[in-house]
């Protein structure tokens, strides 16, 4: 039994150190003639928090668009390179965009739950995916639980999603995006229309998730990404500068490009 | 004197403005005092009678109500579908260009000309004959790029988050549509159809030789049978009849009967714009 017991732990590991989520190889981006994303190539470890830091217009909310090839529903959006995920190129055009973006949530800058009720837009990806009905009601609780939402919105699922808060709106697009059961959550800037408390909510929310997800967020928030994430890339002009351990990039910056950053001298 | 001139300018604007309103006012009120003396209970729902010199209009209301919902059955669900497919799917590129302009071009010919097709080819080549079905076909040509464009316009207005929120679901394109878009889009959809039917409602060219008859002694019993519509009624007693000079009541009486349905055509869109803009939140 202690061995069994052994093994099980020696796995997990694996699973957490070893193989990354992403292995993201001289992926370049192009909409139409303009070239956005300079041939980068980076891993993302599993169940950590990586954060894509960059002044606007540096091609960050696109790199996290190729990670769930949602750039695809823009005309003349194309990429090359791979993007390894699950042992599979996720830019090959046979791969099941479907299945893929079931498996990678994504939460946006704004706020955007559908015209719906608040279970309506929980149940909405289950609902796609063929979940039967009497299943849904306890993948919406458990979604709004992981959200931190559940508390506040149990008595008004079937209340307009319009009705809560922006922050409350925020996590129910968090428990949108978990109820499918991903592996991989990504966030693009998830905090930028909201007030100071909503923002704190969901940074603490951040890092309970990265126990059970993978979290890839995107910021334009120094501190957000000094405060959330375990690994920090920072890109400049679509071209990967630095990538490190988020402490190290904050106090050992290795390129003079990512101490200017940090010294604010680009906004 | 650079003063005095924009004040001119701003005369004139509002001058303009004026005089819209005042010329849908005059029509209202010279109907209105012209054709109530003609409207009663008897008017709307008896048939005419002595060669149309007395009696009511019921049947040509009737018409004109077939003609409507026929018109609908067969535009609205395929403008919808046009402006679905070209604003979800088809997205940019020469095709759709040149639907583009072909949708334009046909909003452009004159209602006659749809008139003179519907003889020529449901009428006639189609062999359909003169009948309620000929004329919805007819009117629902007619009006089909009125809806498309209203449809697309609509989806147009859908914000792109809710596209994105639903394609990161994992969701198909035609699950994007049915399920997030298109109940999006569905009170302004409806607001533009609505528009384009009480155009229909009104129209004479287009079912003049398609649909329209002079005079029914019943209401039409299938859709290849010929209707009266209030349109052409009020055209044919103004200008046809044998005592057109004796029957001025009843031509003014029809054609306020014909401007009121179509004003509750219009109250309604307006009506649902209105509880639309109250209730959109995004």
């Amino acid at each position: 039994m202690v061995v069994q017991g052994q093994m099980v732990q020696l796995s997990q590991d694996i699973r957490d150190e070893g193989a990354p989520a992403f292995q993201v190889r001289d992926l370049s981006f192009f909409y139409g003639k303009e070239q956005v994303l300079k041939g980068i190539t980076l891993d993302i470890p599993k169940r950590k928090v990586t954060a894509i830091m960059g002044p606007s217009g540096c091609g960050k909310s696109t790199f996290l668009r190729v990670l769930n090839r949602l750039y695809e529903i823009v005309p003349g959006a194309r990429a090359t390179g791979e993007v390894w995920f699950d042992g599979r190129n996720i830019l090959d055009p046979r791969v099941d965009v479907v299945g893929l973006r079931r498996r990678i949530g994504m939460v946006f800058q704004k706020p955007n739950p559908f015209p719906k009720s608040v279970f309506d837009n929980v149940a909405y990806g289950p609902r796609i995916h063929g979940v039967r009905r009497r299943e849904l009601k306890a993948i919406v609780e458990r979604a709004l639980r992981q959200a931190a939402l559940w508390d506040e919105v149990k008595d008004k699922l079937h209340k307009s999603a319009f009705d809560l808060s922006g922050g409350q709106q925020q996590r129910l697009c968090i428990a949108r995006a978990l109820a499918t059961s991903p592996e991989v959550l990504l966030m693009d800037e998830p905090t930028s229309a909201l007030d100071p408390a909503a923002t704190a909510r969901i940074e603490g929310l951040v890092r309970t998730l990265k126990e059970d997800f993978t979290v890839v967020i995107v910021t334009h928030n120094l501190q957000q990404a000094a405060r959330v994430s375990d690994h920090t890339a920072f890109l400049l002009l679509g071209e990967l500068v630095e990538y490190a351990p988020t402490e190290e990039l904050f106090t050992r910056p290795k390129d003079p490009r990512t101490e200017a950053y940090l010294a604010g001298r680009f906004s | 004197m650079k003063k005095v001139w924009e004040r001119f300018g701003v005369v004139l604007l509002a001058g303009g403005a004026a005089a819209v309103l005042l010329t849908l006012a005059a029509i209202i009120l010279f109907l209105a005092l012209r054709g109530a003396p003609a409207l009663s209970w008897e008017f709307i729902t008896a048939f005419p009678r002595r060669g149309m010199t007395e009696g009511g209009i019921f049947p040509a209301l009737v018409g004109t109500l077939y003609l409507v919902v026929g018109t609908a059955i067969i535009a609205v669900p395929l403008g919808v579908g046009a402006a679905v497919y070209l604003s979800e799917y088809a997205r940019g590129g020469t095709w759709v260009r040149i639907v583009r302009v072909g949708v334009n071009s046909l909003a452009g010919v004159p209602s006659i000309v749809f008139g003179l097709f519907g003889l020529a080819f449901f009428v006639k080549a189609l062999g359909i004959g003169v009948s309620l079905l000929s004329g919805v076909l007819t009117l629902g040509l007619l009006v089909l790029p009125v809806v498309i464009r209203a449809a697309e316009e609509a989806l147009r207005a859908v914000p792109q988050e809710f596209r994105e929120g639903a394609y990161a679901l994992g969701a198909t394109r035609w699950q994007v549509t049915r399920s997030v878009v298109l109940p999006v889009a569905m009170p302004g959809i409806i607001t533009g159809a609505i528009l384009a039917l009480g155009r229909a409602a009104g129209e004479t060219a287009p079912i003049m030789f398609t649909a329209a008859a002079y005079y029914t002694p019943r209401l039409p019993r299938s859709p290849l049978d010929e209707v009266m519509a209030l349109p052409y009624h009020l055209y044919v007693m103004a200008t046809e009849s044998t005592f057109f000079w004796k029957t001025r009541h009843l031509q003014y009486g029809t054609a306020l009967v014909l401007l009121c349905l179509v004003l509750v055509f219009y109250l309604a869109a307006a009506l649902i714009r209105a509880r639309i803009r109250r209730r959109k939140r995004w």
